[in-house]
């Protein structure tokens, strides 16, 4: 510490002393590395990143996350560099002291991407012995990922020290990484790096296997064999990864044919306008979150859950509107409702065009829809997870609904025999109603999902209508269990199918065997039995 | 009204339908060519390839209302069958453009040349052959709906099942075309055509043969229709359509009679694409999205299903909106208009516009009948016998 | 007895429906044909879909069209005479692009169209042009391979925007493996195959280029950017030059972004995402991929022409968010160039303005200026920008000065020994070897 302090002090008389003779202003390696800073030039910040980095210099650390935060500020005509904290408080970044204000014509100091490497790399070495374990197991990894020489003299101090059992796997997994590109490394070393390598076994170990180059025959094989028992282990995740991927894919397309299996499946409506009231849910959101983004900022996590139900109720509300004014004159004519409807489609397509604009709305993810985490080999995002879930659920308290209330039994009833229905004393009018809202609403919640994964635009709903429909079609119309299944297993060879012929091919496959798969059985894979079939 | 006077109101209907139609074909143009340009009577040439546009469609609306007004088969996928002839069509224009095309290969077509492709496709050869071409207009739209209908109809599916098959069908296609990699064009299609038959397409004289044609292929068309619903088996398709099982029962083999109409009905829609595509100039994928064929069907109601005529009237009415509609001070609304045009024909006009229009007219006829026999008793003092 | 006289009402009935129907039909032919362009106005025609799955990118371009002939008649018109814009809506349907561009020139008289975004809405109407002879100018960046007579590609050809981006990401990044990801459709294939063919030049190995091809509006991006991310992990720094079209790229980098694909590890450069596309994504997670334009609405200029066209424009808009984009410039500089050729030639007579337009200059809206070039193409800058938090560019890097259009690129087989020339040769596809017009002469 007092080594430190006379070292600032002594720089900063220097300094003084400097500017008193009139000389250029900075003097000192440090100095003249954080004026660099001003020049507004990436090769002169990167220049000054790693002599600043390596300076050993109390304020390296602030000004270098400042830098990565963008808290760094620089005045191009004194080219005075200042950081900005946190607390909005700012000191001169060459010698720490604190600066009333910044000057209007300082600015950020700009970044690209290779000097965000840098600042990572800087940043990984500085933070390395970190009081939070968090920020250390991060360092770590940055120091993985740069794997610079200048950093293994702080690795390996950092792993002296170091007690946490991930953070010291993770200060092994880098300093392996450095070694193995070390050029003066011994071969024992770079032996054990290629085996903490395999150990950790995921697709960055490889990529540095793979890349590190010449290397001394016992090394290169030893890589060799552990680039072979990666590549297997991985193999065996991809199938994984795929089964991952079809689930989610399945959960997108039954959340979008959900409410068509009841207004189609159940109700024998054709309903084109089905993807509108998606579309209208997805807008739904969007006009809840400007809301919350100009009043409640604070509540901007929960906007998803205040979204759902008001989406359910203005689409379930349209739906309504719809069946009244529309569908209940076409019923006993399925085909007719199917032009009605797609007039409807094509209007409220142009309506929510001429409201919002053509353009694409922004709808943003909560914090805890955002990001990923690893489970083994593979990256399970949590937007993909929470849809899954949250489409398991709406589909379980659907049936739970039709299955256990009076409405849900009216429902049931109608459907299969409109007539005795009636003559048991239910209103069938007001129950066919409520079914068209029902699954129009649930329409609507699908689109609070689907605004989390797609463009939130007039256009939405046409991207759903067909998979929707076959979606129904092939699981069976009129069975919910069907939907289900049909959803899950399209997902899951589409994502099969996938990496094998390509986005495009794998959909026009899917396509064919469906049309293949009615041929064989006319009427899905639950087919209804019964009198109502040929009704 | 009973139907035999249907169909006999209707044959006077159709032969003035068909009046109609060749009385267009010949005058439109006639003026076209011969009257001066700019005079009151003459039909400017981008009105001639407009409206021969809108005849192509109603030769399309004429198949689907064959199979669907006819034989009950909801086919959403028809625009598939059109745009099928329109590429047979396309790839011999391509091929007539030779070396003038812009990299002036002889052989390739321009988009295979700067995609690197180093010889022709095996499937486009013989389609520098007019004769092959035109052959392939019916085959290739005629095998697709054979097949597709074969395996469709002998398992039985029917109603919505097959409407949405036939949409996936169609959906698999623009998938297909818009793949570059199928070798016909992609998104992009097959365009700037040169000659037919050694003709420029682009020629006055060129588009109004290619309209006086397609009003015949319409009158050609609607005459093969009125053929086959007039006659013995256009009787088992209206009781398929009416009754499908009660058919089978009695000894009809349903599918037979459909895969016979429906096939027929596509070879129709790839004629009414293969005349379409001279005319407008271009061919793409586009023609196969799923909305096309679901809209194609909406003229058929829109002008009056099971009635041919009808099916003609809806689609040169709905195109004729959809022109009129998109232009000056409509064009934001047009979307509105026309999703509104097709509620309310549903809902008001459930038997489209002929339709309503014959229901009109026999009610009104019956009404002055029973007056004149009503006056014409009561001359003769003989009490009124009610019409039935 | 009964039946005949029923059947003759019927008869003549019909006969006379069907007569009023004809006299309508006529009726609606002559009001088609009636219009008449009005004195004292020059007709402008916009061609844009207002309608359909474009109209999320065209008709921020309609709109300034309509900006620029407002701004222009306040200028006091053109010759004298007072702009009028005629607006219709070809519906993101390809012949219906056709259909109203015959309208648009024949029943409205327009001098000139500004029109079109996708290749084949420009095919379509191509032969039209052509045919009628008349003036599109087409402001998106595309895939070349075209000189037209009657065409002004205002916007980037390959080698104003694919190529600098790449040699950017090479100098700059040192990347060293590529993924091409695109939209199959022709602007991505002929962009990545003169991509691929220069790559190579470069010494770039084969098994160091992967290239995918995803349908129109693909949502499901979960393969591919695994995919990506796996094609990233073989130890060299790699890049995605991403020519994904449109709607396809909020689910694109939604997902890049929840799998955690930072652009400091792998950074996407994009050709088809400017601030229009950005205003409906939340760019936080997105921050230091890269685009390449023309035009950024961020780059501050010395004279201050792009802050006050910004300002104009949203007042004119009456939104203060309201963007810019780089098809919009196109637009600003193709109308400003008709404008210069018709005051030149005294005339909105289309031969005319065509043989005045090549060496027209305008100002860009960066602080340069744009030439129309013999090829129809227009010189640019190009600029290198990554992507802001608050949804705007950061230019990192630009050309030191303009780049010339290249109508016909020189990476291609077919197309090395092809220029467009129609001032001197009078030929779009006039090839240097042979000394032949291949035939797209006028």
């Amino acid at each position: 510490m007092p080594a430190h302090l006379s070292a600032r002090l002594c720089s900063l008389a220097l300094s003084l002393l400097l500017i008193a003779f009139a000389l250029p202003a900075f003097a000192g390696p440090f100095e003249d590395a954080v004026a660099k800073f001003a020049n507004d030039d990436f090769s002169d910040t990167e220049e000054a990143i790693g002599v600043v980095a390596g300076s050993g210099n109390k304020l390296a650390f602030p000004i270098i996350s400042a830098l990565q935060d963008g808290r760094l500020m620089a005045d191009p005509d004194s080219k005075k560099v200042y950081v900005t904290g946190t607390d909005g408080k700012s000191i001169d970044a060459a010698t720490g002291e604190t600066v009333a204000s910044v000057p209007d014509s300082a600015s950020a100091v700009r970044l690209n991407n290779r000097l965000r490497r840098s600042v990572d790399a800087a940043l990984g070495s500085l933070t390395l012995q970190s009081p939070d374990v968090g920020t250390r197991l991060q360092a770590a990894q940055s120091v993985f990922k740069s794997h610079e020489e200048t950093a293994l003299e702080a690795v390996d101090a950092a792993l002296a020290k170091e007690t946490n059992r991930s953070v010291k796997a993770a200060l092994g997994e880098a300093r392996a990484a450095i070694l193995l590109f070390k050029s003066d490394a011994t071969e024992v070393e770079k032996l054990e790096a290629v085996a903490t390598l395999k150990a950790r076994g995921d697709q960055e170990a490889l990529a540095l296997l793979t890349g590190m180059g010449d290397q001394p025959a016992s090394v290169t094989k030893a890589a060799t064999s552990a680039i072979g028992s990666i590549q297997n282990s991985l193999a065996v995740w991809s199938m994984v990864q795929n089964a991952w991927y079809g689930l989610s894919l399945g959960s997108v397309l039954l959340l979008a044919a959900i409410g068509l299996a009841i207004t189609f499946g159940v109700m024998g409506v054709i309903n084109m306008a089905h993807g509108e009231m998606v579309m209208l849910g997805a807008y739904t959101t969007f006009v809840v979150q400007e809301v919350i983004r100009s009043r409640y900022p604070g509540l901007f996590d929960y906007s998803l859950l205040i979204a759902v139900p008001l989406a359910f109720l203005v689409a379930g509300a349209i739906g309504v509107l719809i069946e009244r004014s529309i569908i209940r004159f076409l019923y006993g004519r399925p085909l007719e409702t199917l032009l009605a409807t797609w007039g409807l489609s094509l209007v409220l397509q142009q309506a929510v065009r001429t409201m919002f604009g053509p353009t694409n709305r922004e709808v943003g993810n909560p914090s805890w829809m955002s990001g990923a985490f690893e489970l083994g080999q593979i990256t399970i995002t949590y937007n993909r997870l929470w849809i899954l879930l949250f489409t398991l659920a709406v589909f379980a308290i659907l049936l739970a609904m039709l299955r256990y209330t009076a409405l849900g039994l009216e429902m049931r009833a109608v459907t299969q025999n409109r007539r005795m229905a009636a003559s048991m004393g239910i209103a069938t009018s007001r129950v066919d109603a409520l079914t068209f809202g029902l699954g129009s609403g649930i329409a609507g919640i699908a689109g609070v999902a689907l605004s989390q994964i797609d463009n939130v635009s007039p256009n939405l709903g046409q991207s759903y209508i067909i998979d929707s429909f076959m979606v129904v079609v092939f699981g069976g119309v009129g069975n919910l269990w069907g939907t289900l299944v049909g959803a899950f297993t399209l997902g899951i060879a589409n994502k099969f199918l996938e990496p094998v012929a390509g986005a495009v091919l794998g959909k026009i496959a899917i396509l064919v065997l469906i049309i293949l798969f009615i041929q064989k059985r006319p009427r899905g894979l639950f087919a209804l039995k019964g009198r109502a079939v040929e009704a | 009204m009973t139907p035999h006077m249907l169909t006999r109101s209707l044959d006077r209907g159709a032969t003035i339908f068909l009046a109609i139609v060749a009385a267009c074909g010949i005058l439109i143009p006639l003026s076209n060519l011969l009257l001066p340009a700019g005079s009151f009577l003459q039909v400017p040439t981008y009105l001639v390839a407009l409206w021969g546009k809108y005849v192509c469609y109603a030769i399309l609306a004429l198949a689907i209302d064959l199979i669907w007004g006819y034989c009950g088969i909801l086919s959403l996928g028809h625009g598939a069958f059109f745009a099928l002839g329109g590429y047979a069509m396309g790839m011999y224009l391509m091929r007539q453009i030779g070396t003038r095309g812009v990299y002036g290969n002889p052989i390739l077509p321009d988009f295979m040349v700067f995609l690197n492709w180093q010889k022709l496709p095996w499937y486009w050869y013989g389609f520098d052959m007019f004769w092959f071409a035109a052959l392939m207009v019916l085959v290739v739209p005629g095998l697709l709906a054979f097949c597709f209908g074969w395996l469709a109809f002998r398992s039985r599916v029917t109603g919505v099942y097959l409407s949405i098959i036939t949409q996936a069908m169609t959906y698999a296609l623009l998938l297909a075309f818009f793949r570059n990699d199928f070798g016909f064009g992609g998104n992009n299609g097959l365009t700037d055509f040169k000659d037919i038959l050694g003709f420029n397409v682009q020629a006055e004289g060129t588009r109004a043969a290619l309209f006086a044609l397609s009003c015949l292929a319409l009158i050609i068309g609607f005459l093969i229709c009125r053929a086959i619903v007039s006659s013995k088996l256009g009787k088992v398709l209206i009781a398929v359509r009416d009754a499908e099982s009660r058919t089978r029962f009695l000894g009809y083999r349903v599918e037979s009679y459909k895969l016979f109409v429906f096939t027929v009905s596509a070879c129709m829609a790839g004629v009414a694409g293969a005349l379409y595509v001279p005319q407008v100039g271009i061919i793409n994928p586009s023609e196969f999205a799923p909305g096309n064929s679901i809209e194609a069907v909406i003229w058929v109601a829109v002008g009056g299903r099971g009635t041919l005529v009808g099916a003609a009237l809806g689609a040169v009415v709905v195109n004729y909106a959809k022109t009129f509609f998109t232009s000056g001070v409509l064009a934001p609304y047009w979307l509105f208009m026309l999703g509104a045009l097709f509620i309310l024909v549903t809902l008001l006009l459930p038997k489209g516009i002929v339709g309503t229009f014959n229901a009109w007219w026999a009610s009104t006829r019956e009404k002055s009948t029973a007056a004149a026999i009503a006056s014409a008793a009561a001359e003769n003092g003989v009490e009124p016998k009610m019409a039935e | 007895m009964f039946s005949k006289s029923t059947h003759d009402i019927a008869a003549s009935f019909c006969r006379r429906g069907v007569l009023a129907a004809t006299a309508g039909l006529v009726l609606g032919l002559a009001s088609l044909t009636g219009a008449k362009a009005a004195d004292g106005t020059i007709k402008v025609g916009v061609l844009h879909s207002l309608s359909g799955t474009m109209a999320i990118s065209e008709t921020t371009l309609k709109d300034t069209i309509l900006f620029l002939i407002d701004e222009q008649n306040k200028k006091g018109g053109v010759l004298g005479k007072k702009l009028e814009a005629v607006v219709v809506d070809p519906a993101s349907n390809w012949p219906l692009f056709a259909e109203k561009a015959r309208e648009l020139i024949t029943k409205d008289k327009v001098s000139v169209v500004f029109g079109c975004w996708t290749s084949v809405s420009r095919k379509s109407v191509l032969p039209v042009f052509k045919e009628l002879n008349n003036i599109l100018f087409y402001p998106v960046q595309y895939e070349g391979e075209e000189s037209e007579r009657n065409v002004f590609y205002t916007g980037a050809a390959p080698n104003q925007q694919a190529i600098p981006a790449v040699d950017y990401l090479m100098k700059e990044e040192k990347v060293k493996r590529w993924v091409l990801a695109g939209t199959d459709y022709v602007y991505p294939r002929t962009t990545n195959k003169i991509l691929e063919a220069y790559l190579k030049s470069k010494g770039v190995a084969q098994e160091d280029i992967m290239i995918n091809y995803t349908p129109f509006g693909h949502s499901d991006w979960q393969t591919i950017v695994a995919d990506i991310k796996k094609f990233g992990s073989a130890g060299k720094k790699t890049a995605v030059v991403s020519t994904i079209n449109g709607d396809a790229n909020v689910p694109f980098y939604k997902e890049l972004g929840n799998q955690g694909i930072k652009a400091k590890d792998i950074p996407v450069v994009a050709f088809s995402v400017g601030e229009e596309e950005l205003a409906g994504i939340d760019t936080k997670p997105l921050v230091g991929h890269l685009a390449a334009w023309n035009y950024f609405e961020s780059i501050k200029t010395k004279d201050g022409s792009n802050e006050k066209f910004i300002k104009d424009w949203q007042a004119y808009t009456k939104n203060p968010k309201r963007v810019t984009n780089d098809p919009m410039e196109a637009h600003v500089i193709g109308f400003n160039m008709w404008v210069k050729a018709v005051e030149k030639v005294k005339s909105t007579d289309p031969d005319k303005v065509i043989d005045a337009l090549p060496g027209i200059e305008a100002p860009n809206l960066t602080g340069g200026v744009s030439k129309m070039l013999p090829n129809h193409h227009i010189t640019k800058p190009v600029f290198i920008g990554e992507i802001k938090a608050n949804g705007q560019f950061d230019v990192v890097w630009k050309t030191p000065g303009l780049v010339a259009g290249d109508a016909w690129s020189k990476e291609l087989e077919g197309s090395k020994d092809l220029i467009g020339d129609w001032v001197g040769k009078k030929c779009g596809n006039f090839n240097t070897k042979t000394n032949k017009c291949l035939g797209s002469g006028s």
